[in-house]
């Protein structure tokens, strides 16, 4: 597939602000959990920005997306309220979902986001019922699943694109490649190169640089081009790299270590975000003046947000009485 | 009224349901086909958007109910024989029943999960379990495990027309057994149990397909002079304890008769309950018809034997008056 264009300036400018943006929350967040402030982990997305920000910077509020564990960066550019989100992983009643879910479970149905998900390769399943749902619906909405290289060696990772394939759904894979599952290298455990598999289904697959901003902007726009216009699935494999553990809090509970610090200085060297920055400001897009100001206008928005969900109240240990089942006892 | 075979009850009612609303679709394992006969005939009447055979794969199936019913759907997935809800239990445990409460209750999901139960046929270890303890435990999951084709039709166009995940599972081997439906639109609420036979000797609980052979042992105590009475479950989530803790109010005797497995069966909850909440009343112990915890075998002298029969039930409930 190729792509259907390259990104407007405007564009180029709102791929950097996504960026930025899940970046400087995600700093947050490390900082707020080592200082003991967060009731719960995080698993968290610096260094992967690129790829959801490119993705989802083709979506539309209707489209839907599934997200994983590692789900801040996805919420965030799909469009998700950073003051709600940081709520939610402040367990408060603020939050998007009352502090019932936390960091795992990050979802706003409101603008398509399914949710984040606790289970590896468990968004897979979830975003072809929504592509099913999507087709019927015959408006060109698309379905987007997000799942890591460890998801793609589930069962129903395979399934999906039998079924997906076969039945032609508006569904777009994409396969953030961070180099972990969990905490085993990826090629410890898994075989072949995943772009590979789609091929037997007969669905594209394209494989890009996943710290390559315009990159997957574009293998985005041809992936999620293809799903509206009724041609089936596609997939991307986008090779990025988890600078920070798997969860946060490992560094106090893991007995050893499962890489080289030089690895992950040789990754800080292609970080996404300076390196989009870069292009922009070779290519005259923006200055660096200019990117500055908009990283104090994040830092500020981020800063709002905390305070906000500080600030905000805890839930009535009551509600969850109302949320197993509608209207019914549990 | 008019007598149906049960499973004429059931694809009845899946007819009416998706004729009501449009948003109701049906997918699942050669639904086509239909091994079972409920699904018979629904994709030449509904169409191939809404009727879907899908390939052997519950895991996806699971999910794609999840993901299909947060986009707006009704949805209706048909997972063949009980035991394929284990192969697609992921979505079903971690996805279904946790995902309302897990996004601050920002959506209802109305999905209906239809599947055959139960042992007795010579179908062996891998299609004859009842899995309904195990949803019972999961929390944000309805369980319905109607007996008489009345029910049977109640039940399930409550479930479709209702906004939370409901199992709907149906007795196998049972579709031929004839019953009277109400005309018209007949719901049946969930939650409701039926009173089958009055009597004030014991009182004897049925779930799902245990309800025949309650009722025959009630029959046989009667010509021995005691008196059952007999309450059909109807659904077990939720779970009608008022009626059962009134009848044991009148009798002071209990006998649950489930065909699960007996350690943490629904008869076991149902026996923890009135232990809990009727223990006053109580006056003797109450007693569990259930199946050994045994995998179901295929020889049928070694499997029937397992499996609740009149006149086990007959014996426990005999004892118990008599102590």
């Amino acid at each position: 597939m190729t792509p259907t264009s390259a990104p407007s300036t405007e564009e180029f400018l709102d791929l950097l602000r996504t960026m930025l943006l899940i970046r400087r929350v995600e700093e947050r967040l490390r900082d707020d959990f080592h200082a003991g402030k967060l009731p719960g982990g995080v698993h968290l997305y610096i260094g992967q920005e690129a790829v959801a920000a490119g993705v989802c910077a083709h979506l539309n509020d209707d489209d839907w997306i599934a997200s994983t564990h590692r789900g801040h960066g996805h919420f965030l550019a799909k469009g998700g309220d950073p003051k709600a989100m940081i709520a939610e992983i402040h367990g408060k009643e603020t939050g998007i979902c009352r502090g019932m879910g936390g960091s795992m479970h990050v979802a706003d149905f409101s603008r398509g986001i399914i949710g984040a998900n606790g289970i590896v390769g468990g968004g897979v399943g979830i975003t072809v019922g929504a592509a099913l749902a999507a087709q019927l619906e015959n408006k060109g909405q698309v379905a987007v699943c997000f799942f890591g290289d460890g998801a793609a060696n589930q069962g129903v990772f395979m399934e999906a694109m039998n079924v997906g394939a076969l039945w032609k759904l508006p569904l777009v894979l994409i396969c953030e490649h961070n180099g972990f599952s969990e905490f085993s290298p990826s090629d410890t455990v898994t075989a072949g190169d995943i772009a590979d598999r789609p091929e037997a289904f007969d669905i594209p697959s394209t494989s890009v640089d996943g710290n390559d901003a315009i990159a997957v902007w574009e293998a985005a726009s041809a992936a999620v081009d293809h799903a509206r216009r009724g041609n089936g699935p596609s997939f991307v494999l986008a090779t990025t790299y988890r600078t920070h553990g798997h969860n946060e809090g490992e560094v106090y509970w893991l007995s050893g270590t499962y890489r080289d610090n030089s690895e992950i200085e040789d990754w800080n060297r292609r970080d996404p975000i300076e390196r989009l920055t870069r292009t922009l400001v070779e290519r005259d897009i923006c200055t660096l003046d200019e990117v500055g100001a908009m990283d104090r206008e994040i830092l500020d928005t981020v800063e709002d947000a905390c305070a906000f969900a500080e600030a905000s109240a805890v839930p009535s240990p009551d509600a969850v009485q109302d949320l197993m089942f509608f209207n019914q006892a549990p | 009224m008019a007598k149906k075979r049960l499973i004429q009850a059931i694809n009845d009612a899946l007819t009416e349901e998706m004729e009501r609303d449009e948003r109701v679709i049906l997918f699942g394992e050669d639904v086509e086909i239909s091994m079972f006969g409920d699904t018979v005939g629904l994709l030449d009447r509904f169409g191939p958007d809404r009727v879907r055979n899908t390939p052997i794969c519950e895991a996806t199936l699971s999910g794609m109910a999840v993901g299909a019913a947060a986009a707006g759907y009704r949805v209706i997935l048909h997972m063949m024989f009980s035991n394929f809800i284990y192969t697609g239990f992921d979505a079903i445990a971690n996805q279904m029943a946790k995902i309302r409460l897990m996004t601050g209750g920002q959506i209802m999901l109305p999905v209906t999960v239809i599947a055959g139960y139960g042992g007795g046929r010579s179908t062996a270890a891998q299609h004859s379990d009842t899995p309904y303890p195990a949803l019972m435990n999961l929390g944000g999951i309805n369980v319905a495990v109607p007996s008489t084709p009345a029910d049977a039709a109640g039940l399930l166009k409550t479930a479709i027309r209702g906004n939370n995940p409901t199992f709907y599972l149906e007795a196998g081997g049972r579709g031929g057994q004839r019953g009277e439906v109400p005309d018209g639109d007949h719901l049946m609420p969930l939650g409701q149990a039926a009173i089958r036979r009055s009597g004030g000797d014991v009182t004897l609980v049925s779930v799902g397909a245990m309800m025949r052979p309650t009722l025959r042992a009630a029959r046989a105590l009667a010509a021995d002079g005691i008196e059952a009475e007999v309450i059909d479950c109807r659904t077990l989530v939720p779970l009608d304890t008022e009626t059962i803790k009134a009848s044991v109010a009148r009798t002071g005797r209990l006998v649950v008769v489930d065909e699960a497995r007996d350690r943490c069966s629904a008869a076991s909850h149902i026996a923890a309950v009135i232990a809990e909440e009727s223990f006053h009343d109580l006056r003797a112990p109450v007693r569990r018809v259930t199946v050994p915890n045994i995998a179901m075998p295929y020889a049928p002298n070694v499997e029937k034997p397992l499996l609740p029969n009149p006149e086990r039930i007959a014996e426990a409930a005999a004892t118990l008056v008599q102590a």
